[in-house]
C-alpha cells in the first residue's frame, strides 16, 4: 500500500550525517535533492531558501512578552557575549546566521526561577522576500523557565534557535508552528545542556505549507536529560518535515523521543527523522525514540526514519520504535458497539492518540489551544 | 418487551486466498425478554460469528437470513444503530484503545445509548455504584481502556458496561472464560442482576458448562458446524457435561462429508 511507509533505513551512520558544520553558506553546495538530508523535502517549494540567488528582505516581526524574572536583549550578530554553541549544520542554517543582523536574547539569571511563561512571538506578514531570525535562550545554572516560542502570519523564513541550560537548570520550550498555509519555514533548534540540567523541548506544527524544522540536542556535561515531544497535523498540501539529532557525548545522560503525527487529505505530507548517536564516551547513556503516525485518508503519505548509532557496549538503554498505520479497525468496532456513532469513535481515538502528549504540554492555555485545533482540523475532516 | 429473532442466518468470512468460507450454516433462535439462552459448542464451531454477525462486525458477511429486534431489520443497521436500539455484545477479547480513559467511553456510551448526556455528578454516582458492584477498582475509571487490563479486569469491564447501557438483548461471548472462580461469581452476579430486570434477555455463548451454575439458563442450545444441532432445557448442559460434544461433532462430520 503506497500509504504506508515504515522505517527507511538510512546508508550512512549517524555520526557521519551531522559531521560537517560551519559559518559559512558557501561551505554546504545548494542541494540537488539527491543529498540524505534534503531528499525528503521538496527543494522547488523553498522559494529560494537553499539556493545562491540573493532574495529581497522579507517582512516577520518578533515580539516578547518576558516573566519578570527573564532578560531581553537584541544584541549585534557580532556581540561577543553571545554564546558560541551552535554552528549551522546546514546552508539554510548558515545563510540564516548570515542574514539576521541582530539575535533576540532571551536569558534567565542563575538561579532565577521565572514566574511565568516567557512568549516570543514571530509574526508572518508576507511571503515575498525572506526572512531570517536568530534568537537565543540562555538559562544559566540552577535557574528555570518556561519559553513559548509562538509562530503565525504568512512568511517566507528561515531561522536559527540557540538554547543553553546551564548546569542544573531547567528550560521547558514549546514551540508552536500555526502559519497560515502559505508560510515557508526552515528552522534548527540547538540545545546545549549542561551537567544535571533538563529540558523538554516541545514541537507543535499545525500550519505552514512547508515547514522543517531540525531540533538538536548535545550534552555539556554528566547527568543531562532531555526529552524532544512533537505533534504535528498535516492536511492535504501541507508538507511538515521534522528531523531530529540527538548527540550523546557525555556519560549517564537520558534522552526520550516521542512524536506522533496525524495526516488527512491526499497530498499531506510529513517526515519524521530520528538520529541518535552514542558516541564512545557516552557511558551509562539512556535513550528511546518513538515516532507514530496516523494516516487518517487515502494519498496521504508518512516518511519515518529511526536511526540509532551506539559506540560503546555500556548503555542503560537504547532503544526506536516507528509506526504508521490507520485508525484501527478493531477500535472503532469496540466503541460503536456501545452506540457510539463513527465520527465521533474516530475523535475519541484520535483525542487518545494525541491526548497524552497534549497532558504533557507545560502551559495550561496551550493545552486548551492545541486540542481546539485538533478538534477544528477533525471538524474540517468531516465537513 | 423484546424478542430478538434469527432465522436461516448464514454468514461468510473472507479466507487468505480472497475467497470466502461459509461459517455459519442456517441459524435459527429466538431470545425473548425474561429469557436466558445458553449456546454451547466446542471450539470452531462458529459460535462467536454468531455472536459478532449479531453485532456487525465488518469482517462477517451475511450471506442469507434475518435477524430482527422487536420486527426491526438488525442486518440493515451500522454497529452504532445496531447498539442503540438495545444489543450489547460483551466481548471474549476486547480491545485496548490507548488514551481514552474508561470514564470517558462510558459517559460517551452512556450519552449515545440514552440519547442525552447524563448530568455528570449523576454519572459519576452511578459509574461507581456499578463499579463496586463489581468488585472494580474507583482508580478504574481513569485508566486507559482494556489497556493492561488482566483478563478478569476486562470481563468485569464489560458486565459494567452491561449494567450501565442495559440493553434489551445481552450477547455474551465466552465471558467466563480465563476467570478465576471468584471473579466468575462476581461476572455471574452482574449477568444475573441484568437479567432479573424486566425487559432483558441474555444470549449466553460458552464452551463450558461452568458458568451456568451460577447463571441458570432457560433453554440450551449445542452448537456444532456452524448451525444449531440440539435444543433443550438446563439438562441437556448437565449431559454435555458427562458426555462432552463428541457425539454431535461425529454426525456433524459424517453429514459434510
Amino acid at each position: 500500500m503506497s500509504a504506508l511507509q515504515g522505517a527507511v533505513e538510512t546508508a550512512a551512520p549517524v555520526s557521519r550525517l551531522h559531521q560537517r558544520q560551519s559559518f559559512d553558506p558557501a561551505d554546504f553546495p545548494v542541494p540537488t535533492g539527491r543529498e540524505e538530508e534534503w531528499r525528503f523535502t521538496p527543494l522547488r517549494r523553498l522559494r529560494g531558501l537553499a539556493g545562491d540567488a540573493p532574495l529581497p528582505e522579507g517582512k516577520v516581526t518578533v515580539e516578547c512578552d518576558p516573566a519578570p524574572e527573564v532578560t531581553i536583549e537584541h544584541s549585534e550578530r557580532s556581540d561577543p557575549r553571545l554564546p558560541r554553541t551552535m554552528i549551522p549544520a546546514d546552508r539554510v542554517s548558515a545563510k540564516a546566521f548570515a542574514g539576521a543582523s541582530e539575535a533576540l536574547v532571551v536569558g534567565v539569571p542563575a538561579e532565577a526561577v521565572a514566574s511565568r511563561p516567557t512568549v516570543v512571538s514571530v509574526r508572518g506578514e508576507d511571503t515575498a522576500g525572506a526572512a531570517f531570525g536568530r534568537l537565543v535562550i540562555n538559562v544559566a545554572p540552577m535557574a528555570s523557565a518556561v519559553v513559548v516560542l509562538d509562530h503565525a502570519g504568512s512568511a517566507t523564513y528561515a531561522d536559527n534557535v540557540e538554547i543553553v541550560v546551564g548546569d542544573g537548570g531547567s528550560l521547558s520550550m514549546v514551540s508552536i508552528q500555526d502559519w497560515a498555509d502559505d508560510t515557508v519555514h526552515l528552522s534548527h533548534h540547538h540545545a546545549t545542556v549542561g551537567r544535571d540540567a533538563r529540558l523538554r523541548h516541545t514541537v507543535v506544527t499545525l500550519g505552514g505549507g512547508l515547514v522543517r524544522l531540525a531540533p538538536s540536542v548535545r550534552y555539556a556535561g554528566a547527568g543531562g536529560d532531555a526529552e524532544l515531544l512533537g505533534l504535528y497535523f498535516a492536511d492535504s498540501g501541507q508538507h511538515l518535515e521534522h528531523r531530529l539529532f540527538v548527540d550523546h557525548g557525555q556519560p549517564q545522560c537520558r534522552s526520550r523521543v516521542e512524536y506522533k503525527g496525524a495526516l488527512q487529505g491526499e497530498t499531506a505530507r510529513t517526515v519524521w527523522i530520528g538520529d541518535v548517536l552514542i558516541r564512545p564516551e557516552a557511558v551509562g547513556t539512556d535513550t528511546y525514540e518513538r515516532n507514530r503516525n496516523l494516516l487518517l485518508t487515502d494519498g496521504a503519505r508518512a516518511d519515518s526514519v529511526p536511526n540509532l548509532e551506539i559506540l560503546t557496549g555500556e548503555v542503560v538503554g537504547a532503544g526506536h520504535a516507528s509506526a504508521s498505520g490507520r485508525l484501527e479497525d478493531e477500535h472503532l468496532f469496540y466503541l460503536m458497539a456501545r452506540g457510539i456513532p463513527l465520527q465521533a469513535a474516530r475523535r475519541l481515538v484520535i483525542r487518545g492518540f494525541f491526548g497524552q502528549l497534549i497532558s504533557k504540554l507545560d502551559v495550561p492555555e496551550l493545552r486548551d489551544r492545541v486540542s481546539e485545533s485538533i478538534e477544528t482540523e477533525l471538524a474540517r475532516m468531516e465537513a | 418487551m423484546a424478542t430478538l429473532q434469527i432465522r436461516d442466518l448464514h454468514v461468510s468470512v473472507a479466507d487468505a486466498t480472497g475467497g470466502s468460507r461459509e461459517i455459519l450454516r442456517g441459524v435459527d433462535l429466538t431470545v425473548a425478554d425474561g429469557q436466558t439462552h445458553a449456546i454451547m459448542g466446542p471450539n470452531g464451531s462458529g459460535k462467536s460469528t454468531l455472536a459478532y454477525a449479531i453485532a456487525g462486525h465488518p469482517k462477517y458477511e451475511v450471506t442469507r437470513g434475518s435477524v430482527t429486534l422487536d420486527g426491526e431489520d438488525v442486518l440493515g443497521m451500522s454497529v452504532d444503530a445496531r447498539a442503540r436500539a438495545g444489543l450489547f455484545l460483551a466481548m471474549q477479547y476486547p480491545v485496548e484503545v490507548p488514551g481514552v480513559t474508561v470514564s470517558n467511553f462510558l459517559r460517551t456510551a452512556v450519552t449515545a445509548v440514552r440519547g442525552e448526556a447524563p448530568k455528570l455528578r449523576e454519572f459519576l454516582k452511578e459509574m461507581r455504584g456499578a463499579m463496586a458492584a463489581l468488585s472494580v477498582d474507583p482508580a478504574f475509571a481513569e485508566r486507559n481502556l482494556n489497556e493492561g487490563f488482566s483478563g478478569g479486569e476486562k470481563k468485569r469491564h464489560e458486565i459494567l458496561q452491561l449494567e450501565l447501557l442495559k440493553p434489551k438483548i445481552a450477547v455474551l461471548d465466552e465471558t467466563d472464560s480465563g476467570l478465576d472462580i471468584d471473579a466468575l461469581k462476581v461476572v455471574a452476579g452482574g449477568i444475573n442482576r441484568f437479567r432479573e430486570e424486566p425487559g432483558h434477555g441474555v444470549l449466553l455463548i460458552t464452551h463450558y458448562t461452568r458458568i451456568l451454575r451460577y447463571v441458570q439458563p432457560d433453554f440450551v442450545h449445542v452448537f456444532v458446524g456452524g448451525r444449531i444441532v440440539e435444543e433443550g432445557g438446563p439438562e441437556l448442559a448437565d449431559t454435555l457435561e458427562s458426555e462432552g460434544y463428541e457425539r454431535w461433532v461425529k454426525a456433524g462430520a459424517g453429514a459434510a462429508s
